[in-house]
Order: C-alpha cells, then structure tokens, then sequence
C-alpha cells in the first residue's frame, strides 16, 4: 500500500509534520488492552456509582426516572440507524429523515404548535436557541420568571455574553416594554407549581414580545398544551421520552413554534417532498437557514445534534399513544399528590407554596435539605434535588409513574427518621 | 461487486405512510401498573382541551415500523463510509456494553457527588488522556459538540481578552476579529458570530495551505484569535504552523484548534506543541462514539494554562483524600453551556475508545488514517485528480470532478449517486465550497485493503461510466427506495409534519 501512495514508509506519510513539532516519546498514558480487560474496567468503575438502578428515585430537576420500555432501544439501537450520519444522501437515509418527520409531527401534536425540528442539545440549550429566534429589530431584553431552572438561566446568561443580552428575572406580572425581546416562563416551573403562565404571556403579548414556554413533555396528555397556553415558541428537555438519566446527557432539546417562524427555527428540519418518479420521501429543508450555508449570517451554530434521542422519543411516543400519554400524566399527579400529603404530616415539613402542581413539588424542611439528601442515601433513595436559591432548607420531590404506594410510604418512613435524629 | 443490491431486501413492500397510517383507535402498546393511590384530578384551569393525535399502535406495529425504516438506512454497520470531514469509522460495540452498565446509564445528574465517584473518575481519567493527546492542561467535558465546543473557546477568548486588555487600559472589547481560513467549516463563523466577533477570512495558498503572508497583513492588536483546523479543511497539514501560531501570539491573540482532524496525528504531533492555546474535539470523529444519524456528539474543549480560569463552571476537582467533586465556584468561569454536565453517555464510549486503544493503538490509528487516505488517492488519482497536487494528504483528501464534467457533463453529485447503485455510500460532495466540483474522501483507518480496492473499483468505474454511458449516473441511483429527490419543491411547500400542507409561498 505505501508504495502504492509512493511513500517510502509509515514515517514518510508525516514527513509533512515538521520535526519541531513532532512528539518524539510515545503518548503518556497506558498502551492499548483487550474488550474483556476494558469491560472489567469500567464494570468497576460503574459498580462504585450509586444510581435509579439501586436507589429509589425521588430526584428531578429536569431529569426523571420514567420508565424506558424495552422496545424504545430495540429500535433506536438498529444499527442502521446508529452508526449512519446526518442524512446527507436522503435515497440511503430515508430510515432516519421519515422518523425525524415523525417526530417532528408528535412534537407538534403535544406542544399545540405548527413546526418543530430534529432535535437540539438539551432542555437548557434549547431555551437559548429559543432567545436568539426574538432578538432583534430594537427588541434585546430577556425577561426570564423566577420559576425558570437556574441551570437554563446559566445558559442563557453564558450565551448572552456574546450576543449581547444579560437575561433578567421576574416575579409576578412582567413589565414588558417596546425593547423586550421575549418573555420566558416555565410550566410546571423548576419547583413543580403551575404558573398562571396564560397571564404572563398576555402581557408578552401586550407589550409585543414572544412568550417562551419551558414545558415537560411527560405532562402533555393531562396539562393545557403551549399553544393552548399562549405559547409563541415551546421548548423542553425530552430526556423522559425514553431517553435514559445517563448523568445528564444525551438528552432531547424540543423546540416547536409558529409556521411564521420557521425560517428562524434553528438546525436541521425534515421536509416532505417526492421524488423523480413521484413516490413520497424525505430530505432536509429550508438547509438556507444553517450555518454550512450561511455562515457567519446564521441563528445558531447547531450542526450536530441529537437525532438519536429523537429517534428514541418517537418511537417512546408511539408506544405510549395519546391514551398511555393521558394515563401517565394522571399517574404522576395522583401519586405526587399522595406524596406531598404524607409528606407534610411529618412536623416540621410544609410545602413552599400553595399553588398547585403537577409531578414535582417543593418542600421546606426543618433541617439543610443537602444533608437531608445524604442521610436519604443511607436508607436508599435518592431524595430529590436541593434548591439552594430557594433557601438551604429546601428540596424539590419528584415523582414519575414508576414510583408505587410502598416506595412512597417507605419513603416517608424514611424521612421521618431522618428528620427526627 | 456489490452491484445493484438495493437497501431494502426483505419483508412486505414498504409502506408509503407514517406510522399513523398503521394507527388504528383504542390499540395501545403501553401499559402501567394500576394505579395504587388515590386518583387526583388536573387542577381546574389547567385541563388540556385537544388530546394530541399520537399513533395508537400495538408493540408489533411499531416494530415492524420502524425495522422496515431502519432496512431503509445505511450505516457504518451496512457498508463504507467514507465522507470526508465526517469520520465514519467503526464504532466498536464494546463501547455500547459498557456505556449500558447501570451504574452509567440510571446515574441521575444531580446525585451527590460522592455517590458517583465512578463517573467522575471516568471523567477524571478521560479529561487527562485528552489533555495528554492535545498537548493542554485543563479541559471541560460539558459541551455537548464540537459547535458548543467553538462557542465555548471562543467565549474564553473574548473572557481573556477583556482581562488582559483591560489591564492595558484598553477597554473591554477592543478585539472584534476573528480569523478563518476561507475553507473552514460552516460552524466556525457561525460561532464566531454568535459570541460576538466579526469573521475575517485567512486566504488559501496554491498549495492549499493557509497564505501565511497574506495572514501577515491581517494580523493585529484588533485581533483576538485564529480558528484552524490541522490538518486543514483540505486534509493537509500546516506545515508552517509554528509560524502561524507565532503571529497571532506576537499580537496577543490566541489560536483555537477545531479538532474536526485530530483523528490524523494522535501520537505524532500534539496542537499543544504547534503553540495552539484552546482545542475542542469531536468524540464521534476521532473517538468512534456512533454518530446516531445527526447526533449525539460531545465535543470536549482543552486549554492551557493561562486559560483553565476560564473555563465552563463546574471542573472537575480531586481532594486530598482522592474524591472528586464538582467544583462550582469558579470566578472567571464564562458559565454553563448546558444543563448538566454534558453529554457523559458519550463520553463513556469515547473513554471505552480512549483507553481500549491505548497510547500504541491511538498512533496506529491514525497512522493506518493517514495511509488508508494516500492508498486510496492513488488509486482514484487517473480519474480523480487531487484538487491540490502539490501537498500530500494526510487522513482524508480532495478530488476534483472538474475535469470529468467538462468532458462530459457528469457532476460530482451525479458520481455519488451512481456510487450508492454500487453499494457504497458516498463521498461527501460540493465541500469545502473553495474547490469546484468537489469531492472529498475519507477512508478511515478502519477500512482493510480489500475494502479500499473494491471501493476504488467503483469509483473508477463511475468514472468510466460517465464517459461511456452518462445516463447510468444522470438517472442514479436506481436501487434504492426512493430515487433523487425533489429538494426544491421540499422547501418550496413546506410540509414538516403530518396532516399539515402549508401554501406555496
């Protein structure tokens, strides 16, 4: 082969590389092992994890133990569909474009909106490409509700330093002027209460700003859709959609908005059209709005994304049908209620606020919710999520349709002691 | 040859509808178990009002949905792959095993920090290793791929910059430049934009090399860094880096290198050493993590010393007692880039990838890149001349279709269709922009010799083809399910979803 290409030797292939810049000692670190040695390794790193898998999960946040049905990997994992890449060549990638058009369409189906896309990163980015869609012609601010996760404002405040925004946040009714790009609001917001969101985004309105709504997907077949609501653009963290917790990635960034809208939407659309003999197929459109074709003029940067989570979340769908969407949301409100109601008899814990909520609710405890979190540990759950802007004393509480009567109840058992030692 | 073999060989004829065409009312494949405590109503207000219109299918029905969709896609799995600047190589199915155990994959994100030691070990040795191929001192495993990983590097050097000019009493944002060479990928500006710095472009040489004079000119205390791959966007190394990187330094500006190539020099040079300050990589690229059809990536970001500051809050910290923990407060951090800690199911891959290759298996890999990509630019050079003659190629290269179109009216695109009759998927076509008729090829290290023969088999005979009977490549392909497709009518009436037809504009 090398005298094929005319080289002289492996060493003649780099002779481009200039010897100055040339790494004359091997890398510093262990040569190659084998598969079993490999596996061993990472089973022992793994087993030094504590996880959902071994602790009941009362934990949230934005990342919930749903249950992942087996078929949802089955299908996702083909690996047709998991070693192709972007569908550039749509005749060998219908597979991947025609669930992309799928999942664009459920995604439309449960936000209450026109057009969605393939994916974005998270939950978190997703709400920065949101903002970027609102900014411009005079309109810069970001007014973002005291109830929007503290882990998306981060984002947006890290995005805004270059593009020139500092988010600001309110409470109540915003006051939205003629330089006020967008209004954000999360519903159920990061401490699981149900916002009198419609409200806000009359206001957005008002004062001709879009309104954002941060949604979670899972509460679509009980809660008011985003376009019920108001909502100009819906985004979300798709991670229960089949997606695995995995430690916070890969999730699923849904976005969906208004077909007016579409030529800002950011990254890759799937389109319908046909093809030469007139059979029906699917290819990437509206490419003129991305980066490898605008440039330095381009929305976002978005070129990879998260296809693969997307594939998995509609396949997730399908299997759940708007009847097992409905169930489960009936599931999660029902069982948080119970939760919340045994847990506020323990003296000492009440609820932050009175409002009503869907699967995740807040409590005050009489003790640092963090070592609260740890003493939780030791008796095997995984308490909830500690809310440190809230007060140290506070910990927001999850619950999915996984949860059962006797995980609850022992769970409260468990809290009690904690709470009374 | 694998003439002709069309992508969907087996079952029943495939279905034209979506999924919602085998919907039929009342089927359901979920199912829970009973409800166990009190059934609570939606709070009053809060009720939806139309139920979403999802597919009402049994578990069988989806199944063959979305088998028959998966016979309908081709993978690195079902054959070649060889786009240029993509990377398609073999993603070893050991990195799926472990990426599964439990431990891993129903770790919740905002678990103690000491109830996941694992992970952060995991994390810990893979950010070393990075840190060692890259030549860096510190890196972030946050950003979730290579483009958040630009956005990334280019927010600490606007962060630097405003640091040190500012200690200069020069005020906060003096240097609104960033360089590009003209070749450069779509993100790279893209990015440079979006943190707030205008793109000027770094012409080419004859050569295809950056015009290091030309950079000269461009260079000044305006300046606040160079993106550039290495090798570059044609697939051929810099050869006057150190110069390069000189310059920007001479003027106080930074260099970022966009790991898209680092596949080509693992083990052989480090963009440490050729004075680069931040690097990002793409794990799918250069690490194997399956591309998933668009995605997942992750796209680490490693920098020097003076940078570490800088870096997206939370890093990494070890004890003295040896636990990590996250370490939030971070002064001079430019932030958070995404919700948790990144995408850390990819990282497990990239580890499995890292650490089952090694030091020795890293070098071969990019060695055998490097010959894979010369081997086959030979063999395709009689037809397919290399769009730069005058550089070697490193791990993927450049042709040209230019000459065969003027012969005889054959396109690039046409070539890659008639490949996919053949049974391979394309090279990628029409990229980078700066070469007309373009075709750029990357065999990856996976690809035997066997494999490179056949392929180059193929190509050639496209070739042929074009000159002997065009049609074949004019009407390609013809074995797949759909034939080419009406691009411009697709954005032209827009139909994104089911059940919805938007007007002609």
């Amino acid at each position: 082969m090398l005298a094929a290409a005319g080289r002289s030797s492996i060493d003649d292939l780099f002779a481009q590389i200039p010897g100055s810049v040339r790494l004359a000692r091997p890398l510093a670190m262990p040569d190659g092992v084998s598969e079993m040695e490999l596996a061993a390794d990472l089973r022992d790193l793994a087993r030094r994890n504590r996880s959902a898998d071994d602790l009941v999960c009362f934990a949230g946040g934005g990342a919930y133990d749903h249950y992942v049905p087996s078929v949802v990997w089955a299908l996702a994992g083909r690996s047709e569909l998991y070693t192709s890449y972007t569908p550039y060549q749509p005749e060998l990638s219908q597979g991947v474009l025609q669930i992309l058009f799928e999942y664009q369409s459920m995604v439309c189906e449960l936000t209450g909106l026109e057009v969605s896309n393939a994916s974005l990163y998270d939950g978190a980015t997703a709400l920065v490409e949101a903002v970027h869609m609102t900014i411009g012609r005079g309109r810069s601010r970001v007014l973002v509700s005291r109830g929007v996760d503290p882990r998306a404002v981060q984002a947006l405040r890290t995005a805004g330093r270059g593009t020139g925004y500092e988010p600001e946040s309110f409470e109540g009714e915003p006051q939205v002027s003629d330089d006020v790009a967008a209004v954000v609001v999360q519903h159920p917001n990061v401490y699981g209460v149900l916002e009198p969101v419609r409200e806000r985004f009359d206001a957005a309105h008002a004062g001709g700003a879009t309104a954002i709504q941060i949604f979670d997907p899972l509460s679509l077949g009980v809660l008011a859709s985003p376009g019920e609501l108001g909502a100009d653009i819906a985004v979300g963290e798709g991670q229960g959609l089949g997606n695995h917790l995995s430690y916070g990635g890969p999730y699923l960034g849904i976005i969906a908005g208004r077909m007016a809208d579409v030529r800002k939407l950011p990254g890759r659309i799937v389109g319908e059209t046909v093809d030469v003999d007139g059979r029906t197929g699917y290819v990437l459109t509206l490419q003129a709005r991305e980066q490898h074709i605008r440039r330095d003029k381009a929305n976002s940067n978005i070129c990879t994304n998260q296809t693969l989570m997307a594939i998995a979340a509609a396949v997730y769908l399908a299997w759940l049908g708007p009847e097992g969407l409905a169930e489960l949301g009936g599931q999660c409100l029902s069982k948080a209620a119970y939760a919340a109601q045994a847990l506020t008899k323990i003296p000492g814990v009440s609820l932050l606020s009175g409002e009503p909520f869907f699967k995740e609710f807040t409590l005050r405890l009489p003790r640092s919710a963090v070592e609260v979190i740890d003493a939780m540990v030791e008796r095997g759950f995984l308490a909830g999520v500690a809310m440190p802007q809230a007060g140290d004393d506070v910990l927001v509480v999850a619950l999915t349709e996984r949860r059962s009567r006797d995980e609850i109840d022992g769970y409260v058992v468990a809290m009690e002691e904690v709470l009374a030692s | 040859m694998n003439e002709g073999a069309p992508i969907r060989t087996q079952g029943p004829p495939a279905s034209s509808g979506t999924i919602m065409e085998r919907s039929s009312p009342g089927r359901r494949a979920s199912a829970f178990a009973p409800l166990d405590v009190p059934a609570v109503t939606v709070p009053a207000g809060h009720e939806r009002a139309l139920a979403p219109e999802l597919p009402q299918v049994a578990e069988i029905d989806l199944v063959r949905h979305y088998t028959m969709l998966s016979q309908q896609n081709y993978g690195v799995d079902t054959g070649p792959y060889p786009l240029g600047s993509c990377t398609m190589k073999y993603n070893p199915k050991v990195a799926e095993t472990v990426a599964a155990f439990p431990g891993f994959q129903r770790a919740h994100p905002l678990q103690p920090d000491t109830t996941v030691q694992g992970t952060l070990e995991m994390l810990w040795r893979l950010e070393r290793a990075l840190c060692e191929i890259t030549g860096m001192a510190r890196a972030t495993m946050q950003p979730p791929a290579g483009a958040c990983g630009e956005m990334a590097g280019l927010l600490m050097m606007r962060a630097f910059h405003s640091d040190h000019d500012a200690s200069r009493a020069r005020g906060g944002h003096a240097r609104r430049k960033v360089l590009i060479p003209d070749a450069a990928h779509g993100t790279n500006p893209a990015s440079v934009r979006l943190a707030g710095f205008e793109v000027v472009s770094v012409p080419s040489d004859d050569r295809g090399l950056v015009d290091v004079e030309a950079l000269g000119e461009l260079v000044d205390d305006q300046v606040a860094g160079l993106m550039l791959t290495n090798p570059n966007t044609l697939g051929l190394f810099e050869e006057r880096i150190e110069e390069i990187t000189g310059l920007l330094h001479s003027v106080g500006g930074l260099v970022y290198y966009d790991g898209a190539n680092l596949n080509a020099i693992m083990g052989k040079a480090r963009p440490g050493d050729m004075g680069f300050d931040i690097v990002h990589i793409n794990t799918h690229k250069t690490f194997a993590t399956p591309h998933g059809g668009g995605g997942p990536g992750a796209g680490p970001v490693g920098v020097t010393e003076r940078l570490v500051d800088y870096l997206p809050a939370p890093i990494l910290a070890r004890d003295d007692d040896g636990t990590l923990r996250w370490d939030r407060d971070r002064e001079k951090s430019i932030g958070r880039l995404h919700g948790f800690h990144g995408n850390v199911g990819v990282l497990v891959r990239a580890y499995a990838y890292v650490f089952g290759h090694g030091a020795d298996g890293l070098t071969e890999v990019s060695e055998l890149a490097v010959l894979n990509a010369n081997y086959l630019a030979a063999r395709l050079a009689p037809a397919f001349p290399l769009a730069y003659p005058d550089a070697p190629p490193m791990h993927e290269f450049v042709s040209s279709v230019e000459s065969l179109k003027r012969q005889t009216g054959v396109r690039a695109m046409d070539v890659a269709k008639r490949l996919i009759d053949l049974g391979y998927h394309p090279s990628t076509v029409y990229f980078p922009l700066v070469v007309d008729e373009a075709m750029m090829i990357e065999p990856t290290e996976t690809e035997s010799k066997q494999t490179l023969d056949a392929m180059a088999e193929a190509f050639l005979r496209a070739a042929d083809e074009a000159h002997t009977s065009p049609e074949l490549l004019h009407d390609a392909p013809v074995t797949t399910p759909v034939r080419r497709l009406d691009e411009a009518r697709a954005a032209r009436r827009l139909k994104l979803r089911w059940g919805a037809m938007h007007p002609p504009d």
